[in-house]
């Protein structure tokens, strides 16, 4: 463990980290469900393409679905079995909406595909062919976004110094990554090797929260006779914001609005790494991933390993069950996690915590904000929350960009500390989408207003050169002088005539001959 | 807008209630300093104020068709009604305090649309419009630890209700000019300051009470900053430019000028710096800001009080600057995280 400096990050908050609740048993083994929904947009990006159809019978590991675009995933059977259903379910999503997904009856055998050919010599092999393994793996970033880590890591030639495994976990109640790094630190540090293969990195820090003691060790093991740093950074919410995380660890600062790449930094999440040693290593999928189950609700809280699809309410029951009523489920932690309606939906690529929680704060009804000014002391963005939600509010969205409402992070630190009760993250991302609609729309009569005037001038053009072409026959008529016999008028009934005459004579001729 | 139930799912315990009641709390010290120099006139006033600040802003969140209940369990009515009531000289009419005091937070707060959307600093709206509509009753100060503040309630109550003076009792030989008042009259008929009783001297404001009137403001004030319920950057800011400005003068011509000390121990200095300029809903709110509105506030003080119209001016100067308060927000904002340096 290197003795460096830790350069803190403005704001943030000191939370209660729940922690030791789910740390208690070791992470569980698959549980296999009758049948699996599983959501085709999982990723940021295009949703991906179906290329199974009902009734097919597929194989664990086996491709579902294909990545529409650049950025987008592939999806794979989590088991085997039947396709039972390509429609519209609920699943874990803010928006509460339904979305596409496939739904698999389970064979039960869990027989996998023919995975394709481990790339054991890494080392030695073109990092493009990596990022392509990668790809067809539909591996994404856990650590919040799913972001398709292939093109995360297609830095397109821009030099990375440092890759930063982030293992900070700094939102209370999850422990999905802490348990991973006590149990798998070897794959952790060997997918850290072959990303840093990938985007060429010097070096490898990984920031971890001091609260994890177990996992540092853990890691310490890991790491030996390799030139990896693990940094301890204070716990302090959100230490593991990437921009967070990047200044605590370099003291350097992202840009604002920019990338991490920008400054030659490049953030993966630690459970992003154990996929990646998986796809590449063993040429498995992403089928299944390390979800923590957790809250007062529940009777046995733990982490779990889960099937990509299978029902939140199954995995709770089959693992855990309640203890109390459980008064509202969490998907994410309390400080960014979203609730969900209910529990009849699927666990998708980046459901890292399910929070079941029997004590919840009453709702409180928001009083007006009195600019005490507690927000501004906590953002760890240096934005001024107060004046933020003030524009947000009064739909004044181009004072809202003047205030750098899209440096947010939407960490929350101002909601929690606001003694007006205002849910103010739902103001700035109201205010975000609203600013993107207009920004859709204003392209979009861009585009119409682009159509029309090409229309017009089409038009115009048509016109144009219709009066022209009369113009020049009439011009053409007129030049002509006007000879007598060479109406054409004339020409064309006197040949109609002869014609008739001719017609009339031949069949004169004809009935003479019968 | 939040039918939706948006994270984060966890909040601190604090609320709009519990900040003003700390503040409350915190000027304590300073009223009983306050009722210890000029007696139960002190706590008629604050009496008088609260009753009325709570029943105008009941009566009027009733016409406004809200729901008063929350509004007036905030305590900021009570708040802006003591700090009005602490500004005012005690025994003075009771009505003209009930006036102000309605008028603070009828058309100081409430017209703007309540807590939260007041521009100005509603107390020292209702002190202003006391001081301009009644300049004689608000420059009767009754003389510290006199048979004025000797009284006993039912006295002081008869007196600030009623009118009606006790016995033997003469308004004029009860009341005076406040050492601010009196120095800077003696100043600008040309006296110098030496020949001045009171003189401005430290001694002076210790002796006659007032100065510990103003350590009480200043303790209570020192407890918010540790508490963390305010910020440091307008009280520390408005005290410096306080001391600079004055300074500056006093060191031009100590004989012309009262020193620094003066300023910040007399009048409302201390009560202005860490319970009236940094009402946050009116004051400026980026840390840059702050400091500047803070020492503008500083500097107007020391100027009015010098060359202006009133003996003290932290009630106009706090008024001058929360109009200038969002023009200084807009060209204070912080450096983003990843911004230009």
């Amino acid at each position: 463990m290197a003795n460096v400096s830790i350069h803190d990050f403005h704001g943030g908050l000191i939370l209660d980290d729940h922690k030791a609740l789910s740390t208690q048993h070791p992470i569980a083994p698959v549980y296999l469900p009758k049948t699996l929904v599983v959501p085709l947009q999982q990723h940021i990006g295009q949703i991906a393409d179906p290329c199974v159809k009902v009734g097919d019978h597929v194989l664990k590991g086996q491709l579902i679905a294909k990545a529409s675009e650049y950025v987008s995933a592939n999806i794979h059977a989590p088991s085997s079995g039947t396709i039972t259903a390509i429609d519209e379910q609920p699943i874990a999503h803010p928006s509460g909406l339904n979305a596409l997904c496939i739904s698999i009856t389970c064979d039960g055998n869990d027989k996998w595909t023919n995975l394709p050919d481990s790339i054991l010599d890494w080392e030695s092999t073109e990092p493009q062919l990596i990022r392509d393994r990668l790809r067809q793996s539909g591996i994404v970033g856990l650590g919040g976004a799913v972001f398709p880590t292939a093109v995360k890591t297609n830095t397109q030639n821009k030099p990375v110094n440092t890759l930063i495994l982030n293992a900070s976990e700094c939102e209370p109640y999850i422990t999905c990554d802490d348990m991973l790094m006590r149990t798998d630190p070897e794959k952790i540090v060997t997918g850290a090797k072959i990303l840093q293969h990938i985007v060429g990195a010097k070096k490898i820090l990984i920031g971890i929260e001091e609260n994890k003691p177990q996992a540092i060790e853990a890691l310490n093991h890991a790491i030996n006779n390799t030139d990896i740093e693990i940094i301890v950074v204070p716990n302090k919410y959100p230490s593991g914001g990437e921009k967070q995380l990047i200044h605590l660890l370099t003291g350097i600062e992202v840009p604002s609005q920019g990338l991490p790449l920008d400054v030659g930094i490049l953030c993966q999440n630690v459970g992003t790494c154990v996929a990646v040693a998986e796809a590449v290593l063993e040429g498995k999928p992403f089928i299944d991933r390390i979800v923590t189950l957790t809250g007062d609700a529940l009777a046995k809280p733990q982490n779990v390993r889960a099937l990509i699809g299978t029902s939140i309410h199954e995995l709770i029951e089959h693992h855990s069950g309640f203890a109390k009523a459980c008064q509202r489920t969490l998907m994410g932690g309390p400080m960014m996690g979203f609730s969900l309606p209910d529990i009849d939906r699927p666990i998708a690529k980046g459901s890292n915590c399910v929070l079941s929680l029997h004590e919840v704060e009453p709702t409180q009804e928001p009083q007006p904000c009195i600019r005490c000014g507690e927000c501004v002391k906590v953002c760890p963005a240096l934005l001024l929350p107060q004046q933020l939600y003030w524009y947000a509010k009064s739909h004044n969205f181009d004072q809202a960009q003047d205030h750098h409402l899209f440096d947010c992070i939407e960490c929350g630190c101002c909601a929690h500390v606001c003694p007006s009760k205002i849910p103010l993250v739902q103001y700035y991302r109201f205010a975000k989408t609203e600013i993107w609609a207009s920004e859709r729309e204003k392209q979009q009569s861009d585009l119409a207003r682009r159509r029309h005037e090409f229309r017009d001038a089409r038009l115009a053009r048509l016109e144009a050169e219709r009066k022209a072409r009369l113009r020049k026959k009439k011009e053409v008529l007129e030049n002509k002088p006007k000879a007598k016999g060479d109406d054409p008028k004339k020409a064309a009934i006197e040949a109609a005539m002869k014609r008739v005459a001719a017609k009339k004579a031949a069949q004169a001729a004809e009935e003479k001959s019968s | 807008m939040s039918s939706m139930i948006s994270s984060p799912h966890q909040h601190d315990s604090n609320s709009v209630q519990s900040i003003m009641a700390t503040v409350l709390l915190a000027l304590l010290p300073g009223i009983a300093a306050l009722v210890w120099l000029l007696g139960n006139g002190v706590l008629i006033n604050l009496g008088i104020a609260i009753v009325s600040a709570l029943l105008s802003e009941w009566v009027f969140l009733r016409f406004r068709g809200r729901n008063p209940v929350t509004a007036v369990t905030d305590l900021s009515a009570v708040l802006t009604a003591v700090l009005l009531a602490l500004a005012l000289p005690p025994l003075m009419p009771a009505w003209q305090v009930a006036l102000g005091t309605i008028f603070a937070i009828v058309v100081g707060k409430q017209l703007f649309g309540g807590i939260g959307n007041n521009p100005f600093n509603p107390a020292m709206l209702g002190y202003a419009l006391l001081l301009i509509s009644f300049p004689a009753s608000m420059s009767q100060w009754i003389q510290p630890q006199s048979a004025a503040s000797n009284l006993d309630f039912s006295q002081a109550w008869q007196l600030a209700v009623d009118g009606v003076l006790p016995a033997a009792m003469a308004w004029d030989s009860m009341t005076g000019a406040t050492p601010l008042s009196e120095v800077r009259e003696g100043l600008l008929q040309h006296s110098m300051l030496s020949e001045l009783h009171p003189d401005g001297s430290w001694s002076n404001l210790t002796s006659s009470g007032w100065a510990w009137v103003s350590l009480a403001y200043l303790a209570g004030g020192a407890f918010l900053i540790l508490k963390g319920i305010m910020s440091w950057r307008i009280p520390l800011s408005l005290l410096a430019s306080v001391t600079i400005v004055s300074g500056l003068l006093w060191l031009i011509d100590s004989n012309q000028f009262a020193s620094p000390l003066f300023h910040l121990f007399s009048g409302a200095v201390m009560l202005g710096a860490f319970f009236i300029a940094t009402d946050p809903v009116s004051a400026s709110t980026t840390p840059k800001g702050q400091l500047i509105f803070g020492a503008l506030i500083g500097f107007f003080i020391v100027i009015i009080r010098t060359w202006g119209g009133y003996p003290d001016a932290v009630a106009f100067s706090v008024l001058l600057l929360n109009m200038a308060a969002p023009t200084i927000d807009y060209y204070t904002q912080p450096r983003v995280f990843g911004g230009e340096r």
